[in-house]
């Protein structure tokens, strides 16, 4: 931003104060975030940096914390590390199953919020769509609603699903099913948002045009509809699978001892002696949403500039 | 599309790694869960060719009844606080215990009168008898070191922020015994109203130094790092710190609280079978010894004490690190399980007004 | 849909379409099809939704009147509360039923379960109950003396007070707990003794906090915002990164940082130490208390502050100010006047937002609340985990219905479909 011409120096002193109050919430914002890096590295199980860290001398830093996310939970972590070895540690070490439970979870949870979520919001943004506020409205509220007041009714209902019908069958806690079915509903309000966003500036026309041109409605959908959406179908289940993958109240009510995620075994860590092996997965975590991030990005941009070339 | 399916496949066959364990053991995490693991789970896993597995809670009584009443038993064993184990009894969530089918002691003393008195219950079976003290980092005190349970209360000759355990229990009986009450008449007098103004009384005139804990493991790592000069905490886990990492950690036995830890079956249970035999196996003078030898809680059979008892490293002799020794117990107090299986719900609804209260 | 032209009209009053019905009856057949076209692609949704939320809450709500512990089994004495009026003395009817429920629930094992639902509104019950059955197998008349030898408690007005309360499944006793209130041995509802208040003073505390984090969001929001807003746009992407990574990163990452970054051996107090700031014996105190609450919470909420402001000012057009400087008004009064009242919208929008979502928190508060930094939600997880699931429900309804409230107004200012993220 630059200042007018005319400003006075009063004027030019508050702005050079705001522009250094704006660097100081920035630094605010991501320093957290990075703080975490070098200190996932650190030889010492303490949370500040030592001497050596501070003048670079590669004794201070190691792999070790990195090294205890494999060992952890194996039942014979020494030995030499053939492929037998490592083996073990994809069927034993405790970081190693919560990562395949989030993943195996997070897919799931994904797959079915997108589907449920991407059909919902075609019906949404059509015009004619009956009480389009109100049901709007109840399908956004698992975003608003407390976690803590969603997944206590979880635990209840699933229980015992049938109980509402006044009988009994079985139950989802401790199943994938059940968690899968949980983390669905937390993600299907973004995925709502990003794609009627993305169809709200659609252009209703090239679905006539479409259909003028001898096109089935499902040639219609898949050959115009799905490719000018896309991008939004995609950043929501982007957003469908972080929120998933970042989920730890309701895994704490409804999961069983086989389904305990990343974010579940971080909650574990950080309640008793949080130890840098944690850092070292909040450290993997943060690349992987820099990843994410860029991804979205990138849709973004590429839906802008489709959405450029429609005429509005 | 292709793709997705081979990629779906993939990932629903990553299912199939969780095999089902035949019993589920359910503790209290850190050195005690470790201790546990290394003197029940894998003997006993390696004995019977059956598979266990443990799992860590902040306090494994309190998921019991939530899971029982809801119908979703997940564990088959868990490791409870001895009031928990009366109290979930009463209540019908636990499996009773054949008290005639526990293994006699290895010097071949019927368990009934090896077991120490109160050591089982209706649905329980004691492990081991632990307490609740408090331990100093000596480094911190280079002069005079606390050495009486009024000491902890002591900010002006013992500066440095307190921790305690988040909780009414315990932590009530602490205050009054550094308030001047003898164990014998802590629980009389918390029985009264007065008392339990005077218990509070005494814990606001530390509050604003108070660092609270939840889990076992919290109280020796706030000691590690620094953040409170002195803790309460349960014995073995200093011990484990003092002896394991070298930490110039000292416990305090004055005003030490005692109690037995109890192993119990919660009702439907999925391999209830296995739990009992798993429990048999635990808390045999074998299975109490072993546990011994790798934390400083002692056990519940007078048999495990026979002999001379190392710890895990071959040299330190538990003896003196334990509860029960007869050092440790000259100003100690029993929990009484009938005062907290009455009193919880109430103190702690207190204690979580005086808490939040600023 | 087919030309009504093509065809000439039956009647010069009325238009039909080519196969003779009736225009207007088409057209409402056409419209109420895609009407139900729409309605049928969001069907599938709203069932599965209705199915994993809208109905286990509902179900949850339901415990917050609803507990059967003494009704069910202590069915004979619920019968002959039902038969008399509020207030009776027990008279030796009473006694005998009550002695024949707790025979019953001796061999039953359920008296703790009865006590315990007692026990809610009058302490010290549950082990008058474990104690009575443990007895029971010797009751016998007369009944009255019988109880009596048991405990004397069995006498006190009180007891019989909180059983007629427990005595029907339906009851409001759980939100009066939740209200810090209780009933008098007459049965008139009065506050609970000063030392025991807590969850009103609770939920004020909740949502006074949450007030502060938001005005503190709003307040660091703002500038930056406005920055991202009238730079150019290649350097306010590049800027955006760093409002958007800390959204997408894990929130248990962020909270367990801001652990390293704030505790007394942290980075921070290690800064102040080394810089000379403050001693190594007065390390400031930033976490397991209130303020740590309130940084934490902060830093995760303030990107959902940012982003509507930025998306309402990115499209303020600067002309409005500058005709405003050109007719003589300071830059303050351009800023108050012109600019301020144009960025309501979004400051309603992310304070609101930022403000529902802070009022539920549980995550935060439970792992850097320490005592006194913790808020309701916090507490509704103490009670499920003690099984008190009645109470932990009506204080979540109680939660729940001050969420709703902000969630409908929100909607009413500023439209659910106007929620944008990123």
């Amino acid at each position: 931003m630059a200042l007018p011409v005319y400003a006075s120096p009063l004027e030019r002193l508050w702005h050079r104060t705001y522009l250094v109050i704006c660097a100081a919430i920035f630094l605010f914002l991501i320093s957290p975030i990075l703080i975490v890096i070098p200190l996932s590295f650190n030889v010492e199980p303490y949370f500040s940096f030592t001497k050596e860290m501070l003048s670079l001398d590669p004794s201070g830093f190691s792999m070790r914390w990195y090294d205890s996310l494999l060992t952890v939970g194996m039942t014979t972590p020494d030995g030499p590390r053939d492929a037998n070895w490592w083996s073990m540690a994809w069927a034993e070490a405790t970081w190693v199953q919560a990562a395949k439970n989030s993943i195996i979870i997070g897919f799931w949870s994904t797959i079915l919020a997108t589907f449920l979520g991407t059909l919902a919001a075609l019906g949404l943004s059509r015009p004619e769509m009956p009480w389009r506020r109100a049901v709007m409205a109840v399908l956004i509220s698992p975003m608003i609603v407390p976690i803590i007041i969603i997944a206590t009714g979880l635990f209840f209902f699933y229980s015992n699903p049938c109980s509402v019908v006044g009988l009994s069958c079985g139950r989802l806690t401790s199943t994938y099913t059940g968690i899968v079915m949980a983390h669905a509903t937390l993600g299907i309000p973004f995925v709502i948002i990003t794609v009627t966003a993305t169809l709200s500036g659609f252009d209703q026309s090239l679905i006539r045009a479409g259909a003028s041109l001898g096109a089935s409605p499902s040639r219609t959908f898949f050959k115009v509809v799905l490719p000018l959406i896309t991008p939004g179908v995609v950043s929501g289940a982007l957003f469908a699978f972080v929120t998933s993958f970042d989920e730890v109240v309701a895994v704490l009510f409804i999961a069983g001892p086989e389904q305990q995620t990343i974010p579940r075994q971080m909650w574990n860590g950080i309640r008793e002696a949080i130890s840098p092996a944690i850092l070292a997965v909040a450290t993997i975590l943060v690349i992987i949403s820099i990843a994410l991030l860029a991804t979205v990005e990138l849709l973004r941009r590429r839906s802008e500039r489709l959405r450029g070339v429609t005429p509005a | 599309m292709k793709r997705l399916l081979i990629l779906s496949t993939a990932l629903s066959a990553g299912l199939a790694f969780a095999a089902n364990a035949d019993v589920t053991v359910m503790s209290w995490g850190g050195a005690y869960g470790a201790a546990q693991t290394e003197a029940h789970v894998k003997p006993w896993s390696e004995k019977t060719g059956n598979k266990a597995v443990m799992i860590d809670n902040e306090n494994p009584a309190t998921p019991i009844k939530a899971m029982v009443e809801a119908g979703n038993v997940t564990v088959d064993v868990a490791s409870v606080e001895y009031a928990d184990a009366i109290r979930l009894c009463d209540e019908g969530v636990l499996e009773p215990i054949d008290a005639a089918a526990l293994p006699a002691g290895a010097d071949g003393t019927a368990a009934a009168d090896d077991f120490l008195p109160g050591a089982v219950t209706d649905c329980g079976v004691s492990t081991d008898i632990w307490a609740n003290v408090f331990a100093y980092d000596s480094s911190k005190f280079t002069g005079e070191k606390p050495s009486k349970v009024a000491d902890f209360f002591d900010l002006e000759k013992f500066p440095g922020k307190r921790g305690l355990k988040k909780g009414a229990k315990a932590v009530l009986e602490l205050a009054l015994m550094a308030d001047g009450v003898a164990p014998a008449d802590v629980y009389t007098v918390l029985g009264t109203p007065e008392g339990v103004d005077r218990a509070f009384a005494k814990l606001d005139t530390i509050k604003k130094d108070v660092v609270w804990w939840e889990a076992g493991a919290q109280a020796p790592q706030l000691l590690a790092d620094g953040e409170v000069a002195m803790t309460t905490a349960y014995n073995g886990r200093i011990f484990a710190a003092a002896i394991e990492e070298g930490k110039p950690f000292e416990i305090v036995w004055d005003g030490q609280i005692y109690e037995n830890e109890m192993y119990v079956v919660p009702k439907g249970a999925p391999n209830k079978d296995l739990a009992m035999d798993f429990i048999k196996y635990a808390t045999s003078t074998e299975g109490l010894r072993a546990q011994a030898q790798n934390i400083s809680y002692g056990p519940s059979r007078k048999s495990a004490m026979k002999e001379e008892l190392l710890y895990k490293d071959g040299k330190t002799v538990m003896a003196p690190h334990l509860p029960t020794a007869p050092e440790n117990m000259t100003n100690s107090l029993l929990t009484s399980s009938d005062f907290w299986v009455d009193k919880n719900s109430e103190l702690n609804e207190r204690f979580n007004a005086w808490l939040a209260a600023n | 849909m087919a030309d009504a032209t093509a065809v000439p009209p039956m009647s010069p009053a009325l238009l039909t379409t080519a196969d003779g019905r009736p225009l207007k009856a088409a057209l409402q057949a056409a419209q109420a099809r895609a009407r139900r076209r729409a309605f049928l692609l969001v069907a599938p949704l709203l069932l599965f939704v209705v199915l994993t939320f809208i109905v286990p809450i509902g179900q949850m709500l339901h415990r917050s009147v609803y507990h059967d512990g003494l009704s069910s089994n202590a069915p004979k004495i619920a019968a002959w509360f039902a038969a008399t009026p509020a207030g009776t003395p027990p008279d030796e009817a009473a006694w005998a039923a009550l002695a024949e429920d707790f025979k019953a629930m001796k061999a039953n094992k359920t008296a703790g379960e009865a006590g315990t639902r007692v026990n809610y509104t009058l302490p010290e019950t549950r082990s008058l109950f474990t104690k009575t059955a443990r007895g029971a197998d010797k009751l016998a008349p007369p009944w009255h003396e019988a109880f009596v030898a048991i405990d004397p408690k069995w006498d006190d007005l009180a007891v019989w007070q909180a059983m007629r309360g427990a005595s029907t499944a339906y009851t409001t006793d759980f939100y009066l707990i939740a209200t810090d209130r209780t009933r008098d041995a007459a049965g008139n509802v009065e506050q609970v003794a000063e030392n025991q208040r807590i969850y009103l003073w609770l939920f004020g505390k909740t949502f006074f906090l949450s007030g502060m984090i938001t005005v503190i969001c709003l307040a660091l929001a703002f500038p930056v915002a406005h920055l991202l807003a009238t730079l150019p746009a290649r350097k306010a992407n590049l800027l955006m990164i760093l409002v958007l990574l800390p959204f997408w990163t894990s929130l248990l990452v962020r909270t367990t940082s801001w652990m390293v970054l704030l505790q007394g051996q942290g980075v921070v107090n290690d800064l102040l130490v080394r810089g000379g700031l403050i001693g190594d014996e007065s390390r400031l105190a930033m976490m397991y208390n209130q303020t740590g609450t309130i940084i934490v919470m902060t830093h995760v909420l303030l990107p959902f502050m940012i982003l509507p402001l930025y998306s309402v000012m990115r499209v303020i057009p600067p002309s409005y100010a500058r005709a405003a400087r050109s007719l003589g008004a300071t830059s303050w009064t351009t800023f108050r006047r012109i600019y301020l009242p144009q960025t309501l919208p979004g400051i309603g929008a992310g304070a609101l937002l930022v403000f529902i979502l802070a009022v539920g928190y549980y995550i935060t508060p439970a792992l850097v609340g320490g005592a006194d930094g913790q808020l309701i939600s916090n507490l509704i997880q103490f009670h499920m985990a003690n099984s008190n699931w009645s109470l932990a429900a009506a204080l979540a309804a109680m939660l729940l219905a001050g969420v709703l409230v902000l969630y409908w107004l929100y909607d009413r200012l500023i439209g659910i479909d106007n929620l944008k993220l990123g």
